[in-house]
């Protein structure tokens, strides 16, 4: 092959940026996607309503150590607990529904260097992540600290301390959720065994933490659920001094499985 | 030269060899049927060249590269391996929009391909809704899509009513004549009758036959003749001892091989018999592919 040969043919290669538009087009021309989202939105504002609604109730009946605990912040972004689920869902089925229909086959067939086709959906999955999961926690926050408002219970604003760094950090943990759903489906290539896996990470594991052995008990620092979504508090942790570290070592696990998938996407036949 | 290319083609699952150092040439202009008995290897074969599958040996090439080398793939080569492979909650238009983006085909493209496979009208529907006819149109739709020079399709007339495969038959002469390279994998030898100028005959992962369609019929003859005469018995001891062989056919005649119609008809002439039917057979072709998959699969039950 002569280097003038080769030029044209590289001139005229694909620009991964039309691979990530074909993904977008496969993800908004599907309805489920538009009913995944609304139910994202539906569940996280329904649990924050319902969760502060009470909490002028509770706060009432507080002992002064306790209010010395009060993160008005952290209480109305547990929303994330049930909205990383559903952004999962997301992530997975962007790679699971193409095995379970046989499209993997007509996708590769028009993309077959694998990383750029297994790239591009984690791109949009990052995209899509980053902007829903940022919405839903900034909406939440706003939603929840209206409602302590209203029941004269103290609240906080985006301009307190921490504040908006807990509401930041949410965004990314959902982003990183999202990115670990795309890599536990391209490894199970199931929808079912990528969603049970997903949920044994984000419910399970962190359920049955109290019976780790001492030794495997700090890996739950950097666990979802656990100690990665410290960063959604405002008010200092002994357990975790530095929250953003813990995200942090999250993202280093959702990259080491990201790296799992890429490798057997590539070496596997489909 | 738009052609593939496959060079020593094994690939083995754990102990199974479902593809054994096949060889073969899909050339541009004709029809190639891919001709082979159920789990024969040209599912497999077939994904091997769309870069699906990879070979444990061997190798092929379209116009000289692999497939994943080629750099706007559906440009160079069309497929479609399984009809089912849509997401049956997107419309076909979005199914084709998809596959045209992500090798930055004009959007145009997806009209044109509607249109030349008459789904035009069912554009906007879900694709989980199409009939089985429906959904190989669609198939063949996105194949087209970036006007590539080889086509592959994997059965595509199973399960077709007779429009539809009478369709897809005219379909494959046309994209043939236009000079594409066209590679059609069927299990039924009459469908390649219809279609195919060269076949590839495959038998449990290993190359049978590699041959023109009119010399495939040829050579797999039989030969025979049928002999309608006054008195067969008589003919046939003369037909014997002249070198031919000879049995009892349908309704008192005979069929006669290893002897041409023309000296049967000389042998019949210098004897003074009276022959009503001298008819040459034109052995089917079903017999004849039975014939050849028989054999290879009797050859590797000994062997292995």
């Amino acid at each position: 092959m002569t280097a003038p040969a080769a030029a044209p043919a590289a001139a005229l290669a694909v620009p991964f940026s039309r691979t990530v538009h074909a993904e977008w087009i496969k993800f908004r021309s599907l309805r489920s996607t538009w009913y995944t989202l609304a139910g994202l939105g539906f569940a996280g504002l329904g649990i924050t309503a319902l969760g502060m609604s009470t909490v002028g109730v509770d706060y009432a009946n507080l002992t002064a150590a306790e209010r010395a605990d009060w993160d008005p912040t952290n209480q109305s972004l547990t929303t994330y607990l049930i909205a990383q689920l559903i952004i999962g869902v997301l992530g997975i089925l962007v790679v699971t529904s193409e095995h379970a229909t046989g499209l993997i086959q007509t996708s590769l067939a028009a993309t077959p260097r694998r990383h750029r086709l297994l790239a591009a959906k984690a791109v949009l999955l990052t995209g899509v992540a980053a902007v829903t999961g940022q919405a839903l926690m900034f909406i939440s926050f706003f939603l929840g600290q209206t409602m302590l408002a209203a029941q004269g219970v103290p609240n906080a604003s985006l301009g307190d301390p921490g504040v908006l760094s807990a509401v930041l950090g949410g965004g990314v943990y959902l982003t990183a959720i999202a990115l670990l759903a795309v890599g536990l489906g391209t490894i199970l290539r199931t929808t079912a065994g990528a969603l049970v896996t997903l949920v044994s990470i984000v419910f399970l594991v962190p359920g049955f933490a109290g019976l780790f052995p001492s030794g495997l008990a700090g890996i739950l620092d950097f666990w979802p659920s656990q100690g990665a979504a410290a960063v959604l508090t405002t008010l200092p942790n002994p357990d975790y001094p530095y929250p953003w570290l813990n995200l942090g070592g999250m993202c280093l696990g959702v990259a080491a499985v990201l790296t799992v998938a890429f490798v057997l996407f590539r070496r596997r036949d489909v | 030269m738009n052609r593939i290319d496959v060079r020593g083609l094994t690939k083995r699952y754990g102990p199974d060899t479902a593809v054994d150092d096949l060889s073969f040439t899909v050339e541009p202009g004709q029809v190639t049927g891919f001709l082979g008995p159920n789990g024969a290897g040209k599912s497999t074969t077939m994904k091997i060249i769309m870069g699906l599958a990879s070979p444990t040996h061997g190798s092929v090439t379209i116009s000289g590269r692999h497939y994943r080398d080629l750099p706007v793939p559906l440009t160079h080569v069309g497929a479609l391996l399984d009809a089912g492979a849509v997401h049956g909650s997107r419309t076909a238009h979005s199914h084709l929009l998809a596959l045209a983006a992500s090798n930055g085909l004009p959007a145009r493209r997806v009209g044109t391909v509607l249109e030349r496979t008459g789904l035009t009208s069912v554009a906007g529907k879900h694709a989980g809704g199409f009939s089985l006819g429906m959904r190989q149109r669609l198939g063949i739709a996105a194949a087209l899509l970036g006007d590539p020079q080889v086509l592959i399709f994997d059965e595509p007339v199973n399960g077709l009513d007779p429009e539809g495969i009478r369709w897809i038959r005219g379909f494959m002469r046309s994209l043939a004549h236009e000079g594409r390279a066209v590679l059609v994998s069927s299990h039924l030898m009459s469908e390649m009758a219809q279609t195919a100028d060269h076949l590839v005959v495959i038998g449990r992962g290993k190359l049978i036959a590699d041959t023109s369609m009119t010399d495939f019929m040829t050579a797999n003859g039989v030969g025979t003749v049928l002999v309608r005469c006054s008195e067969p018995g008589v003919f046939a001891r003369l037909l014997t001892a002249a070198g031919a062989t000879v049995r009892d056919g349908p309704e008192s005649s005979l069929v006669v091989s290893d002897l041409a119609a023309g000296e049967i008809g000389k042998l019949a002439a210098y004897h003074s018999v009276v022959l009503s039917e001298l008819s040459p057979q034109q052995a089917s072709l079903e017999d004849a592919f039975m014939e050849l998959t028989k054999d290879s699969l009797e050859y590797l039950g000994a062997t292995s």
